[in-house]
This record gives structure tokens, C-alpha cells and sequence, in this order.
């Protein structure tokens, strides 16, 4: 409750500024509505007045009810404007989680596989929140922040804020999406900015780890119908614990071991049938000179050390 | 339905032929409004009745009285009914009905027999409602706006509301376009366009969003139906649709749907605020534009029901800035009813009591409306409590307490008898009261962001839903006062005289209940409709 009205973001204050100049004007002019009515009711009621006056109107007065209304909406247009059109304006720099949206749960992807049930974030970072439904429309909505984006699958809908109070917040679904609508809830968890890294860290992958650049450079050259992943033997070596290995090689100076590290794996692309690893045969692979180029390469080895460390 | 109690009633039209057929085969226009008015109010207390039960369920979180699946099938069909079935035909199908053709002066509608199929047609889809509850499978829980995917996909009684929802969309087609035409061929001699009152106008207004608007979520439902059956993909992105363009498509006739509900009690009011100043209408003109306004208008503010889909900021500004034109009209009516009673001589009887209350509603659904207007709190707002509250204090607050001052105040005329005035107040009383403490509370839920169409909620919310659900009863009490008040004195109330709150339209100046042709002679209208030469200010 002590979190019910008072904003957690960095867009609440120009929102609840918006709130509060349309209250305070409906306010102002309902009361007044109704104190005349009242007022009426009683001035000019049928016990006092015998003889009611049969004017049939005004026009300066339809002039003068006609156009202060009109400023008084378009000030209220302008400040709902003004709150709400830094919600459009993501800062690149913004880190991006992808909310989502299924019957009946929300989940939290932070890329690599990391996947959260409560959304976990760091205080005074900008956070971009993709948002992606599995199913039906569902509304992503987090009222101490001031944010609500529909979540219609098909569509790349988004929204962002900067968490400015450190705490726990409620994730409701405002999108009515079947049976167990208002049990699709979660909390958003504000926390510091090392508590937040170090708790991405811990967080176990489990969701689909896409692919490192330097796997589908691999994949797509078909590097993989010959070299394993998991050791096994197919036609040429495994790719398999290959970064910072020692390796012996055939030349044709004779045996030599050499270390596999980035110059190493590099000229075994360009100029494989130079140093062959030895038990598999000269001349099956061909060169990649011309079909594997700078970047490309970079991307494989970077891969290759990646996936060493993750050991 | 035998009215024949009082032995001296001269004959009119609700004795001058007996038997249930002949009801049913009536082309009379007043006799199709009432069979209108019965069926709607059947109608009305079975979805208050739902209204109830969602209400005594939210009075504690988890399960209080009902399965989540039960409750989402009760907020659908008490969406649907109160929609489809009560609000939107409402005034104009009951009172447009009965008094439109007295009004201007002419002895029907223009297509009676047309307007007694209307009725049928009206049956037909309000009896389609009812299957979808009791058909074999689920009830459907797509809620009253059926937004795809989910509505495309569900295994509940999809098809058959969405089918109820397309047949009514026919009889209210029907009833704009017999209304239109009534208007520009029936007026008396002399009844040139600015001597009509204002409830035919305020018709008139409405009767053009019904046959232009209507049609499109005719075919929208339609898709959906093909959607469903054929699995053609409309909406579905499963089956490459585009669930944004139903919601597009949705309102674009939903929102004039609105106007449809509102602009009859705006005329409504209109008529009883002269009448009960004995004073003539403070700017007939800038009400009539206004009406007109709004019809035009309200077109084109559709977009304001999606601030959170996704659609385009440009679009998202550009619809929040029409919508705030469009409050001006409205606002502009409000200063001229409250003008016409400002030095008149203000009798404060039932029907004034509900076209006051109506104002102070429909100021606090309209402020409440431009909170949501408004981009950078509606995103706040949207889909919480908070619509919920503003819709209805403006569809019952506006509408609904327009058609309780509409009943209070044609009642003498209709029935020929008069209500208990005593008994019609404290029910009043009760029933104001019981609707504040139900929908007021709804505002600060949803600003503390309770969401709407929530089986269950967070036990922070608990103290507003208890109130609201305490006003819910309140509501109930006092509209089974009002309601019995009314039906018990069709029969035994005082007989009235032809023109008891001494007003000046046409329909005055006829005996009460009105004969069955209206006039005996065809009037000559000679001047504006809202003259009081001579006050009744006793």
C-alpha cells in the first residue's frame, strides 16, 4: 500500500504531474457543477419563484463556455503529451530484456539462455523490455513505475524506464488472456547495480542459448558435417577442447606439437593441408583463403576460446 | 398485458385491442417501444443480477463464490447483455419508440411493419445471448469485446455470442434508419427542423452512427465467425491475421457505439429540464450542433481504446487530441441545462432528481474520461478499475439514470397513472447513493493499479473492493425500490392527467395514455418548441 501511489521510475513524476493537473481542474469544476445545482434547486425552487424567466439563451456566454473548456483540454492534452513522450524515446544505451507473455505467466529473457521468473533489475540503469507473446494479447503493466504496453503476438511492441527506488514492485497482465488472467503476476525486484550483475551471473541458463557469431560462421560454411562439437571422430578432428591444446601435427619438416591458439587455428582454415593433425588423413579439406575472411575468422576463434573457458 | 382496469378509460392504445397477439403483432410505434421496455428490463435485472454476483465474489480475494472460469464467463455475458442487448438499443428503442412520431407531430414511425421486425430481429439475437449460456459447451469468456487471438482460439461459445452480437447490430441498423427517414418525411406541417425538440434531434444524431457505424462490426464479427469456422486468417496471427486490426475494426464502431448510449439521455434531459423550470431551453442551437458535433466527432477518436497496442505515437497523440475536442460538445450541453434552470421555477420531482444526478454522473465520467484521454495517464489507467468506474458512470451514470429520469417522467403519459412520487425519491435516494459507493471506489483501485476483468486479486486492494462491493447491494436495494415502484402503479396508481408536469412538447398536449393513432387531427406547429407563455408555478 505505501508504494500504491508514489512512483518508482524515472517517468512517474511527469506522469503523476499530468495526474495531478486533471484532478485538480475536474475537481474544481465538479464541485462547482454541483454547488450550483444545489444552489439552483434551492434559489430558484417553485415555492419561491412564481414568475420564471423565459430567456432562451446567451451568446456570448455559448462563446465564453466554448472556448475556456477548449484551453483547459488542450492544457490537459499537452501535459498527458509531455508525460508520455519520453515512454517512446528508448536511450540507446537502454539494457534490453525481453518480456514474456503466456497463459499464464510472465518470464524475463536476458539473452544467453538466462531466463527469470521475476524481474530483476538495477537501480538507475535504463532498461528497454521487448515484448514478445507466445500465445494470446496480454498487457505488460508495473504501476509504480507508470508503464502498461499491450504484448499482441505478431507485434514488436516495447517499453522502457530507469527504476529510481530500490524495492520490490508489482507485474500485473492488463490484457484479459483466459482463465487464470489475474494469476499471471510477478514481482520487479530493483536492486543495485553489482547486486544485479552478480545475480545475472548466478542465474543458471535455461532457456535456448542462441549461438555465438563464431558457431554459425561454422555452421554456415557446413565446417561441421567433418568436425564434432563433442569430441566424436568424423572426418577431420573435433572441435572439442581445440583452444589452448596441444596438438601434433604433421608438416612436411616431419611431427611437430604445437599449441592451438588463435595463429594456429587460423592457418588450419586458410592452409589446412599444411599442418595436419596426426591420424587423419593430407588433402580431404580445402583450403578457405578465399571463403572465410578477417572478421569471420576472428569470430570462429573467438568461439573456439569461449567455449573453452566455459569449461 | 391487460391495462383495462379503469372502467372509465376512454379507449387508447393500450386498450383498444386485448390479447397478448395483439401486442406481439402491433405495428402501433408505442406499443413496440413497450415491448421493447419489457424485454430490456428483463434483460437489465438479469445482468444487474451478474453485476451482483462479480460484485459479492470481489468481496475477498481467492475464490469468495464462484470458479475463475465462472467469473469470466459472468463478466463476459453481463458485458454482452448490458451492451448489446440493454444500453445501446435502451432509449432509443424504448423511448424514441413510443414518443418520436408524438413529438413531431406524426401518427407512426415511417415503416411501422419494418419497426415491429426490428423488435423480432432484436429478439432473435437477444434469445441468441441466452443460447450461448445454455448450449452445449463452455460459455463464452471472451469478454463483451472479443479481442483476437483469444477469442479466435477459445473452446467456448465463441461463435454463438458473436452471432447474438451481429443480429442485434441488425435491429439497431433497422431502427436509425425508420428513424431517419421518420424525421425528414413525418415532421407536422410547420414543424420546420428547428422548431423539433430536442429528443428527436438528440434521435436523429443517433440514428445516423447507427446505420453508418453498425455495419462495421457487423463484418468484424463476421470475420471472426470465418475465422473460427473456416479458419480463414483475419486476426490470428496463427493463421497470419493481424490481432490489431480486429481491435481497429472493433472500436472504430464501439466507440460511436457510445454516442449511440449517450446522446438519447442528453435529449432526455433536454425535455426535462424545460419542463420542470417551466422555462424554455437555455441555447437550443448550440445543443443541437453539439449533438451533431459529437456524432461527427466521435467518429474518429476510436483510437484512444489502444494507447497501449503499440499503434504509432503520432497516432497515439493525434486520436488523445480529438478526443479532447470532443469533450467540448458535452461540456457545452452541460452549461446550457444547468443556464435553463437557472431562473426558472425549479420543481424538484423524480424526474429532475435523475436528470440532476445524470449531470453530476456523466461531469465525473467525462473528467474521468479525459484522465484516460490523456496519454501520459492513461497508460497508467488503462485497463484497470479505473475504466471500469468511468465507463460506468458514463453508460448507468449517463444512460442508465437518463433512462430512469426518460421512465419517470413519460410514465404518467405512457401508463396514464401516475407513481408513488414519495416512494420514487427514496428510491432515488438509495440507488444514487449505492452507485457512488459501488463505482467511486473503482477509481482508486485502478489508480493504485488493480486491473480490470481480475477473477483474484493482491490483498491490498481488499478494503476498496469491500466498499465497492457493500455500494453493489446498496445499487440493488435501491433499484428494486424504483423498479417495483413503477411496475406496481401501471395498475393502481392515480390516474394523471394528459399533462401532469405541465410541459409544452406535443406529447403533452395528447390525451394520456395517448390514443392509438396519437392525434385525432394532424397539428400546425407555429412556433419553437419551448414556449411558456404561461408558467404553471403553483
Amino acid at each position: 500500500m505505501e508504494t500504491a501511489f508514489s512512483g518508482a521510475s524515472n517517468l512517474a513524476e511527469a506522469v503523476d504531474r499530468a495526474f495531478i493537473f486533471i484532478f485538480s481542474i475536474s475537481f474544481i469544476i465538479t464541485i462547482a457543477i454541483s454547488v450550483l445545482m444545489i444552489y439552483i434547486v434551492i434559489h430558484f425552487s417553485r415555492k419561491k419563484v412564481k414568475n420564471p424567466k423565459q430567456f432562451t439563451g446567451n451568446t456570448k456566454l455559448e462563446i465564453a463556455w466554448t472556448i475556456i473548456p477548449l484551453i483547459i483540454v488542450l492544457m490537459m492534452f499537452y501535459y498527458g503529451k509531455v508525460g508520455f513522450t519520453p515512454m517512446r524515446e528508448v536511450p540507446p544505451d537502454a539494457m534490453p530484456i525481453t518480456a514474456i507473455g503466456r497463459m499464464w505467466a510472465w518470464s524475463f529473457d536476458y539473452g544467453s539462455g538466462k531466463i527469470s521468473k521475476d524481474l530483476v533489475v538495477p537501480l538507475n540503469r535504463n532498461v528497454r523490455m521487448n515484448l514478445l507473446s507466445m500465445d494470446v494479447n496480454h498487457g505488460l503493466f508495473i504501476p509504480a513505475f507508470r508503464v502498461k504496453e499491450d504484448v499482441i503476438p505478431g507485434y514488436k511492441n516495447y517499453l522502457w524506464f530507469r527504476p529510481i527506488v530500490k524495492g520490490e514492485f508489482d507485474v500485473y497482465c492488463t490484457d484479459y488472456c483466459g482463465l487464470a488472467h489475474s494469476g499471471m503476476t510477478a514481482k520487479v525486484i530493483v536492486v543495485d547495480s553489482l547486486d544485479f550483475e552478480k545475480w545475472l551471473v548466478d542465474l543458471k541458463a535455461t532457456g535456448n542459448i542462441p549461438d555465438l557469431p563464431g558457431l554459425t560462421v561454422l555452421k554456415g560454411n557446413g565446417c561441421l558435417t567433418c568436425h564434432s562439437l563433442d569430441g566424436s571422430k568424423i572426418i577431420g578432428p573435433s572441435f572439442k577442447g581445440l583452444y589452448g591444446s596441444k596438438r601434433v601435427v604433421i608438416t612436411d619438416q616431419g611431427e611437430k606439437t604445437v599449441d592451438a591458439f588463435d595463429d594456429y587455428i587460423k592457418r588450419s582454415i586458410l592452409d589446412p593441408n599444411a599442418e595436419v593433425v596426426k591420424g587423419f588423413n593430407k588433402g580431404l579439406m580445402q583450403p578457405y583463403k578465399d571463403v572465410i575472411k578477417g572478421e569471420d575468422l576472428d569470430k570462429i576463434v573467438d568461439y573456439f576460446r569461449k567455449s573453452s573457458e566455459q569449461k | 398485458m391487460n391495462y383495462n382496469s379503469s372502467p372509465t378509460a376512454p379507449l387508447n392504445f393500450l386498450n383498444h385491442k386485448t390479447g397478448l397477439w395483439s401486442w406481439l403483432s402491433s405495428t402501433d410505434h408505442k406499443r413496440i417501444g413497450l415491448l421493447y421496455l419489457y424485454s430490456i428490463t428483463i434483460f437489465f435485472c438479469a445482468a444487474a443480477v451478474l453485476g451482483l454476483l462479480m460484485k459479492i465474489e470481489k468481496f475477498a480475494p481467492g475464490e469468495t463464490i464462484m470458479t475463475a472460469q465462472t467469473y469470466n464467463g459472468i463478466f463476459t455475458i453481463h458485458g454482452i447483455i448490458m451492451i448489446f442487448i440493454v444500453v445501446i438499443p435502451g432509449l432509443a428503442a424504448v423511448f424514441g419508440n413510443i414518443l418520436l412520431p408524438i413529438m413531431i407531430g406524426a401518427k407512426d414511425v415511417a415503416f411501422p411493419k419494418l419497426n415491429l421486425f426490428s423488435w423480432y430481429v432484436y429478439i432473435t439475437g437477444a434469445c441468441l445471448g441466452l443460447y450461448s449460456q445454455f448450449a452445449k459447451g463452455h460459455v463464452p469468456d471472451a469478454g463483451w469485446t472479443f479481442y483476437v487471438p483469444y477469442s479466435a482460439e477459445v473452446n467456448s461459445n465463441i461463435v454463438i455470442a458473436l452471432t447474438a452480437a451481429f443480429v442485434l447490430g441488425f435491429a439497431s441498423i433497422l431502427t436509425g434508419l425508420n428513424f431517419i427517414v421518420t424525421i425528414h418525411r413525418m415532421r407536422a406541417p410547420g414543424m420546420t427542423w428547428f422548431r423539433m425538440p430536442l429528443f428527436p434531434w438528440s434521435l436523429y444524431a443517433t440514428a445516423w452512427i447507427q446505420i453508418l457505424a453498425t455495419p462495421i462490426i457487423g463484418i468484424t464479427l463476421l470475420m471472426v465467425i470465418a475465422e473460427r469456422t473456416l479458419q480463414i486468417g483475419f486476426f490470428d496471427p496463427a493463421l497470419g491475421g493481424d490481432p490489431v486490426l480486429y481491435q481497429h475494426l472493433f472500436w472504430i464502431y464501439s466507440h460511436p457505439a457510445v454516442y449511440v448510449m449517450i446522446l438519447p439521455a442528453m435529449g432526455v434531459v433536454s425535455e426535462i429540464f424545460p419542463t420542470f423550470s417551466q422555462k424554455p431551453i437555455f441555447g437550443y442551437m448550440p445543443i443541437v450542433f453539439s449533438s451533431l458535433a459529437i456524432a461527427l466527432v466521435g467518429y474518429f477518436v476510436w483510437g484512444h481504446h489502444m494507447f497501449t497496442s503499440g499503434m504509432s505515437y503520432q497516432a497515439r497523440w493525434f486520436f488523445s487530441l480529438l478526443t479532447f475536442l470532443v469533450a467540448i460538445p458535452s461540456a457545452i450541453k452541460v452549461f446550457n441545462w444547468l443556464s435553463t434552470m437557472y431562473g426558472g421555477s425549479v420543481d424538484l420531482k423524480p424526474p429532475l432528481l435523475y436528470a440532476i444526478s445524470f449531470i453530476f454522473l456523466f461531469t465525473i465520467g467525462g473528467f474521468t474520461g479525459l484522465t484516460l484521454g490523456s496519454l501520459a495517464t492513461n497508460i497508467q489507467t488503462h485497463n484497470t478499475d479505473f475504466v471500469v468506474a468511468h465507463f460506468h458512470y458514463i453508460v448507468f451514470g449517463g444512460m442508465g439514470f437518463g433512462f430512469f429520469a426518460a421512465i419517470h417522467y413519460w410514465y404518467p403519459k405512457i401508463y396514464g397513472r401516475m407513481y408513488n412520487i414519495r416512494w420514487a425519491n427514496i428510491a432515488w435516494a438509495i440507488l444514487f447513493t449505492g452507485f457512488n459507493v459501488l463505482y467511486f471506489p473503482m477509481f482508486i483501485l485502478g489508480l493504485q493499479g488493480m486491473p480490470r476483468r481480475y477473477f483474484d486479486y493482491d490483498p491490498k486492494f481488499q478494503t476498496g473492493q469491500m466498499i465497492s462491493s457493500i455500494g453493489a447491494f446498496i445499487l440493488i436495494i435501491g433499484l428494486i425500490g424504483m423498479i417495483s415502484n413503477l411496475v406496481y402503479h401501471v395498475r393502481r396508481g392515480a390516474i394523471a392527467p394528459a399533462n401532469p408536469w405541465h410541459g409544452v412538447t406535443l406529447e403533452w398536449q395528447i390525451p394520456s395514455p395517448p390514443p392509438h393513432e396519437n392525434f385525432d387531427e394532424v397539428p400546425v406547429i407555429t412556433r419553437d418548441p419551448y414556449v411558456f407563455d404561461n408558467p404553471y408555478t403553483k
